[in-house]
């Protein structure tokens, strides 16, 4: 088992960790029309959590996350399969992107559509693999 | 909502239900609760879905509303369709067939949720309309079979795996490229376009890219002289794996073939189908001559996986030789369509007799086993009855199946692949003697003991490994018997395959092409 | 510009089967890394080099500036067979790994147990 004993690479890690994860929600969310989305936000994100792995152990990281990247490779795979079905109700091919704009007190107007619950589907999908992936290589060390 | 529902339903039922399963990994029961359900749901969707193709013609759904070509197009033709209706089948048997035979150590592992990626993988690559999504099938298929091929890590799986896996990445780089190169001509993936522009092109380079297509299946299929990585990997996992695996992913294999073959690579007949046809004669010879040497139980029945994939492999190769509107190559295709169904509901059914014969005597090694007629004679008479149907004895399935390939063979003048294939049909018949032999009839080896569990009482569990054997050898009589209307869904299956502009046509990939015809 | 790219295909196809062929499982995983690459560009150069010209439409103009514009479908190819490729080789690294502990050999004409 690697545990890295460096101070600097734990203190380090407790401030990088939460700006990462930032990061990789605002590539998710802008990943419509400007470069981003799901696939490389999950990438940012699953090398934040990776870099917690380097810096603790498998354990803590397991803690950390409060799910095993199973849960979260299931509900990734859920959300994007199910953000296709409701273009089938209004009789549209499968996946048909379809909008709501909805009006809030303080941020103004939001759009949300089914391709962003796909987006956040592939977010979750990318991070539960690259994660079942890391930690079993680093339980085999 | 429309009734194009249909043609993706197969392929998103198995996606929700592997999601399902991986988040409620940690019970046992929901697993298998899922798994029941999930692929029940696939087969009835299955069976209504070729239903409504065989009525309704070619149902197409554009993926996102992306008009085709622009967009990724699902199509169910009647080929199409009658594949997942296997798939359907399959998976569903297998799946009720792994509730009593699969180690409860593999269930945490995520077994469920890897087949349910595998049937949605599968499904997925028979219903695609588009070849990079075809690509991307069957890497999912891919990905979820190198996982369940490893499930239970023992040293012959991990041995098998690096060959499997090596093998199939070298093949699906080939695809890959493949795909680049035709893209490069054409400037289209959707496959009716393609048809469409490669009609009459005559460019050697087609050629080129058709064999590289041909080399890349022929290795999924398992097909001469690429089939080499099968039978070092086929009997190494768990049993209701195995079966599934040689139920189902060399037909991908040998399905790509037909499509391709009959709907984009028709200009040069005589030369690809020509060799199609002379790798399947060899196919089934070399895949009979090893089954023979082998006294491996799952062995053998894998290495005639082999064997059989040289049937369907004669069935298309022999457009070469006729017309391709004549009612010959019709004949041809559809006796190669039935032969896989047959295939599968047969192979799967073996390798599911073979796990219960381990769960038995406690080995697959011929020469350790014995002593069944006496001892289990009804599962004796289901080995029978599906063995003499794999050699393709009347009135079973494989006869009619063997019997429509061969006569097309005659029709079209080909004395020697029709010579092989039934001297093939007797070899194969050897080797299911051989089996019947040693694991039925002779008593058990002196040296060997006889196991409690053969005199015991009869296990209420193990109903969950008969009951799918019982349906799975019903449905081979069936089609012997009764396969007319399957054998007609066949013949209308070939009509589709002779005639690609049905198929264009209900694409209609140049409906939208406002900037011309491509470059 | 396309000769040279054929090159470079060519030599990492070669270097990648030279690498597959050799008996250390560690180097046969290396020889599949390079050739997916190798696919990959081979899907670049087909489908036709094209410089300076992004496949963006201008807000409110009918067609991409300048007019001959890059096709974008080869790039989402090799990005989609890039991710998979991602996939499969995270899998692969994992399954040389389990396999070494298990074996104790990385040496692939030391498997022979599952040959006939």
């Amino acid at each position: 088992m690697i545990e890295s004993k460096s101070l600097i690479l734990h203190t380090a890690t407790r401030f990088l960790l939460p700006l990462q994860l930032l990061f990789s929600l605002f590539l998710l969310l802008r990943g419509h029309d400007e470069p981003g989305g799901g696939f490389i936000a999950g990438l940012v994100a699953a090398g934040a959590i990776a870099l917690y792995l380097f810096a603790f152990d498998v354990p803590s990281t397991k803690r950390m996350l409060r799910a095993s990247p199973h849960d979260l490779f299931g509900l990734g795979l859920l959300l994007a399969a199910v953000s296709g079905i409701p273009a089938l109700f209004l009789g549209k091919p499968y996946l048909t992107a379809l909008w709501w704009e909805l009006e809030f007190p303080f941020f103004g107007e939001i759009k949300l559509s089914t391709p962003l619950l796909f987006d956040i589907g592939v977010y979750l999908v990318v991070i539960g693999s690259v994660l079942s992936i890391v930690m079993t290589l680093a339980e085999a060390e | 909502m429309n009734v194009e529902v249909l043609v993706v339903l197969p392929v998103l039922l198995p996606f929700l239900s592997a999601a399902l399963s991986l988040m409620t990994w940690r019970s046992q029961v929901a697993q298998r609760v899922i798994g029941v359900g999930g692929t029940a749901l696939l087969f009835v969707a299955s069976c209504v879905l070729l239903y409504t193709t065989y009525h309704e013609g070619i149902l197409v759904m554009e993926m996102s509303n992306w008009p085709a070509p622009f967009g990724i197009v699902l199509v169910s033709d009647l080929l199409s369709a009658i594949m997942v209706l296997m798939t359907g089948i399959m998976a569903f048997t297998v799946v009720i067939y792994s509730l009593s035979a699969t180690d409860p150590e593999y269930e945490k592992f995520g077994y469920y949720p890897l087949m349910h990626l595998l049937h949605g993988g599968v499904a997925g690559a028979f219903l695609t309309g588009d070849i990079f999504n075809l690509f991307v099938w069957f890497e999912v298929m891919l990905m979820a079979s190198f996982s369940l091929l490893i499930l239970g890590g023992s040293r012959g799986q991990m041995e098998g795996a690096i060959k499997y896996v090596t093998i199939n990445l070298v093949s699906s780089v080939i695809f890959l490229s493949a795909i680049g190169l035709l893209y490069g001509m054409t400037g289209t993936l959707n496959m009716a376009h393609i048809a469409v522009v490669l009609q009459g092109a005559e460019s050697p380079m087609v050629t080129v890219v058709a064999m590289m297509f041909m080399v890349s299946f022929g290795i999924k299929a398992g097909s001469f002289p690429l089939f080499f990585w099968l039978p070092a990997s086929y009997h190494t996992p768990p049993i209701a794996v195995s079966a599934l695996f040689a139920g189902l992913l060399t037909k991908v294999g040998a399905y790509a073939l037909f499509r391709m073959f009959t709907l984009m690579f028709m200009d040069d007949v005589q030369f690809t189908h020509n060799i199609i046809l002379w790798a399947g004669v060899l196919t089934m010879v070399t895949g009979v001559l090893g089954a023979a040497a082998q006294f491996e139980f799952r062995r053998i029945l894998s290495i005639h996986i082999i064997s059989q994939i040289g049937y369907m492999l004669m069935a298309l190769g022999l457009l070469a030789h006729t017309d391709i509107r004549s009612e010959v190559a019709v004949l041809a295709l559809a006796g190669g369509i039935f032969y896989i169904v047959h295939n599968i509901v047969v192979k799967t059914n073996l390798f599911l007799v073979s796990g219960v014969v381990n769960q038995l005597l406690g080995s697959y090694e011929l020469k350790k086993l014995g002593g069944l007629y006496r001892h289990k004679p009804f599962l004796s008479l289901l080995f029978f009855v599906s063995a003499l149907s794999l050699a393709g004895l009347p009135p079973l399935s494989g006869f009619f199946a063997k019997f429509a390939v061969i006569r097309a063979g005659l029709e079209a003048y080909q004395w020697v692949p029709v010579f092989f294939g039934l001297l093939v049909g007797a070899l194969t018949l050897y080797s299911m003697v051989k089996i019947w032999m040693y694991v039925f009839w002779r008593p058990l080896p002196e040296d060997h003991p006889m196991p409690e569990r053969l005199n015991g009482k009869w296990d209420p569990k193990t109903i969950w490994m008969y009951a799918p054997i019982i349906v799975l050898t019903i449905a081979t009589i069936l089609l012997g018997v009764y396969g007319e209307p399957a054998f007609q869904v066949c013949l209308a299956a070939g009509e589709q395959l002779v005639d690609p502009s049905q198929y264009i046509e209900a694409v209609n990939p140049m409906d939208h092409m406002w900037l011309g015809e491509g470059e | 510009m396309e000769p040279l790219m054929a090159y470079v295909v060519g030599g990492l196809f070669a270097a990648s089967i030279y690498m597959i062929l050799r008996r250390s499982i560690v180097k046969l995983v290396i020889g599949l890394i390079l050739l997916s690459n190798a696919a990959n560009l081979l899907i670049f150069t087909a489908s036709g080099l094209t410089r300076g010209a992004p496949p963006l439409i201008p807000e409110g103009a009918q067609f991409p500036d300048p007019m001959p514009a890059a096709d974008p479908l080869p790039q989402a190819l090799i990005l989609t067979a890039i991710v998979i490729a991602f996939g499969v080789l995270a899998f692969a690294v994992v399954l040389i790994n389990r396999a070494y502990e298990i074996l104790g050999v990385d040496d692939l004409d030391l498997m022979k147990e599952t040959d006939a």
